[in-house]
């Protein structure tokens, strides 16, 4: 097909910039250490309160600043509602919902996820500065919906609190 | 001669055209009042809206689902006639299509206003809307099948009475149009018609939230392209005429048409790249092929500026940037759809974060996203819908324009109201405020979302205002323009034809659609056929709103 000159110029430099970007998808997914939420196994959202780890929400430390929440979403709350973790926890958060779609955002992390009945969705964050977080339910899940938040307080380390003690 | 066998279609087209307008126009002003809420200044209350969310879902609905189907089956069934030079094959299907898109807006809109599916347009369940919700949007999209099938029989009458001759270039593109869409639409129509209806009578008694997200974005992506190209069909063989120019090249476009119908469906689990229930590597794999998308765009973007450019340089602009000047920017049709032109460019830029793999992430479901599709389809799309009413309405109703330097600035109004609003709202999101959010009333706003907040509610009542101003130049048009004009649609000239091409791009429309269903079979089968070994049908409805 006969091309203008200057098309052609311009189709290569777009197929190149697609290259590009193509391949840089493909370094940050295999190479870069992104990490899209991965499925988290399936769950009945009627009997959550007889299937571990869902009976006992909550968070539990499983190695040396590696923690876990385990979470339910329900209209309007996320269940536990506060959290506290030391600074510098890698935190995964194991969540599902009891009823709608809900959403999982921590402004400011990486920690973005949806919650849909029935899946369980996991999501792995870091928390390298102290003070509160917040999660919030970014999907609409009802008239409450605005309403639907948690807390995390991440809490400066027994060192820290010395430290900044002695400052003042 | 023609014009009088087009008659009984054209009536149809201006009705489904009236609809699509009448929308809109309610569409809009919820948007103004999701805008204001944002200063805490609650106009849903004040007209007896149950909440936020129902004005929501009035304006997703109104505005993505109804106008643009509607204006599409309008826009496109006059097209296809002129591109022709001959009636719509049946005068039947033409009046089908306007009643079923009449019938859907009436159940569906009266359900959205009884507040009895206060859902979204994306309707996800196990949110569970009133079952004449579902019907009404149901018989939305077979009014755009029935489209479908009116062009595809009308181009098909047309090729036995010319054999062997290449089907004139926006008939075809028409047609692209409409078979990439009915492909693309059977994810939401198995989705509505096999999951929600009978859940929602009650027959069934729960259902599968993450299969219903799925089938609804193997549709979700590919409809965006459904609204864009319309636009491109006027950015293409309409707008060089307009502004005294010519189209490129005709195989070129071809191709461009043949590319979105290739790869704007199998793409849609970039919509769902935080969703639990999607393995890893699919999400990798459309996430990559999403690319290819913006190709034909970029395309695009070169053949409609060189063409543009030719024009202001006839005109006698000079310089680099200096032809942009020269163009006919008192005419509101053409202002409309260069502006809307600048919005989807900025609207593209935020696009390609949208899309990628890890930013996504960050701006997943925060307001980012509708900064980004109001540049995209609130204006690529919106304004160029709006730039071509301002020739079809008078060319259908044979009533000249009433105030054209009124629609001039309806559009510049809207373009700097949009830049503003979508500042705010990407601002928003980079700082984690949601999206979908009754924002006066929620509990935990951060003082990062103060100023975002701000800039959308004044850009939206810029936007408003533009819209405004096109709604009354289209009232004074309908009742207050007493001249009678004939105008005819603007076709442009051809510089390459399609003869200098290959077949394969002009004719061969069957072999693209084999590899299309190929493509669907790879990146959607695997992951289809492991799914069903496994569903999650444990949700029973709720209306908690
Ligand atoms: C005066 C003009 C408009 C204003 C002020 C406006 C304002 C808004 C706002 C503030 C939102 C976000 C609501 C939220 O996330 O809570 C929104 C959502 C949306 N707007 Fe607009 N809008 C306007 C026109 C349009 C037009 C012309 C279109 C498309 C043709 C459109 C399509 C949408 C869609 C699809 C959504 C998403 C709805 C949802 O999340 O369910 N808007 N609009
Ligand atoms: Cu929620
Ligand atoms: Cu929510």
């Amino acid at each position: 097909m006969p091309i203008e000159r200057f098309e052609k110029v311009f189709i290569w430099i777009s197929l190149l910039l697609l290259e590009v970007f193509f391949v840089a998808v493909l370094v940050a997914a295999f190479f870069g250490g992104i990490q899209l939420p991965a499925p988290g196994g399936l769950v009945d959202p009627e009997q959550l309160a007889n299937t571990p780890p869902f009976d006992q929400p909550g968070v539990r430390q499983v190695g040396d600043g590696q923690y876990e929440v385990v979470m339910i979403a329900q209209t309007w709350q996320f269940i536990p509602g506060e959290i506290r973790v030391p600074v510098g926890s890698t935190v995964t958060f194991r969540i599902t919902s009891r009823d709608v779609l809900h959403g999982f955002l921590i402004p400011n992390t990486n920690a973005n996820v949806m919650l849909v009945p029935g899946q369980v969705s996991e999501v792995t964050t870091r928390f390298d500065k102290p003070g509160e977080y917040r999660i919030i339910c970014h999907e609409y899940c009802g008239i409450g919906h605005q309403t639907m938040f948690a807390r995390i307080f991440v809490e400066p380390t027994a060192s820290e609190t010395q430290a900044r003690a002695q400052e003042e | 001669m023609h014009a009088q066998q087009f008659r009984p279609h054209d009536r149809f087209v201006l009705w489904q055209l009236y609809i699509a307008l009448a929308a809109v126009f309610l569409g809009v002003i919820m948007g103004f009042f999701q805008a204001l809420e944002r200063m805490n200044i609650d106009l849903f209350k004040v007209f007896g809206f149950a909440s936020y969310y129902q004005g929501l879902t009035l304006h997703g609905v109104l505005n993505v689902l109804v106008f643009t189907t509607a204006f599409i089956g309008a826009f496109l069934t006059y097209v296809t006639m002129r591109s022709l030079g001959r009636p719509m094959a049946s005068y039947r299907l033409t009046a089908l299509q306007f009643v079923l898109m009449m019938l859907g807006v009436v159940l569906a809109g009266w359900k959205m206003l009884d507040n009895s599916s206060t859902v979204l347009f994306t309707f996800y369940p196990p949110l569970q809307a009133h079952p004449l919700f579902y019907v009404g949007l149901v018989f939305v999209v077979l009014s755009s099948w029935v489209t479908f099938l009116n062009i595809a029989l009308t181009v098909r009458a047309w090729q036995r009475d010319h054999p062997g001759e290449t089907v004139p270039l926006q008939a075809f593109l028409s047609l692209v149009v409409y078979l990439m869409w009915f492909i693309a639409s059977l994810g939401v129509a198995s989705e509505v018609l096999v999951l929600l209806i009978p859940w929602s009578l009650g027959w069934v008694e729960r259902t599968d939230p993450q299969l219903a997200r799925t089938l609804f974005w193997f549709t979700g992506h590919a409809i965006v392209y459904f609204w864009l190209l319309p636009a491109y069909i006027s950015w293409y063989t309409m707008l060089p005429k307009q502004v005294g120019s010519k189209l490129l090249s005709d195989p070129l476009t071809r191709l461009v048409f043949l590319m979105f119908l290739l790869f704007s469906v199998p793409v849609g689990f970039h919509h769902q790249f935080v969703d639990p229930g999607v393995p890893v590597m699919w999400k990798t794999i459309h996430a990559a092929l999403t690319y290819a998308v913006f190709f034909p765009s970029m395309i695009t973007f070169f053949s409609v500026i060189a063409s543009l450019e030719m024009a202001g340089r006839a005109r006698g602009g000079q310089g680099l940037f200096g032809w942009i000047l020269k163009l006919p920017w008192n005419d509101p049709s053409v202002t409309a759809q260069l502006l809307a032109g600048i919005g989807f460019m900025f609207g593209g830029i935020s696009g390609l974060i949208n899309a990628s793999y890890n930013l996504n992430q960050v701006v997943h479901n925060t307001s980012f996203v509708p900064g980004h599709f109001h540049l995209t389809v609130g204006t690529g799309v919106f304004l160029s819908y709006l730039g071509i009413s301002y020739w079809l309405i008078p060319a259908l109703t044979g009533r000249k324009l009433w105030q054209p330097r009124l629609g001039v600035v309806s559009s510049w109004l809207w373009l700097i109201g949009v830049s503003i609003f979508s500042r705010g709202q990407i601002a928003g999101g980079l700082e984690g405020m949601p999206r979908r959010t009754w924002m006066a009333a929620a509990t935990y706003v951060l003082d990062a979302w103060r100023i975002p907040n701000m800039m959308t509610a004044v850009g939206g009542t810029l936007m408003f205002l533009g819209a405004m101003s096109f709604f009354t130049v289209l009232l004074g048009t309908l009742f207050l323009s007493r001249e009678r004009v004939t105008v005819t649609m603007p076709v442009a000239d051809i510089i390459t034809p399609p003869e200098a091409a290959s077949p394969i791009f002009t004719r061969q429309l069957g072999l693209w659609v084999a590899v299309l269903v190929v493509l669907i079979m790879i990146t959607y089968g695997p992951y289809m056929i492991s799914y069903f070994s496994n569903p999650a049908f444990v949700a029973r409805g709720l209306r908690v709103w």
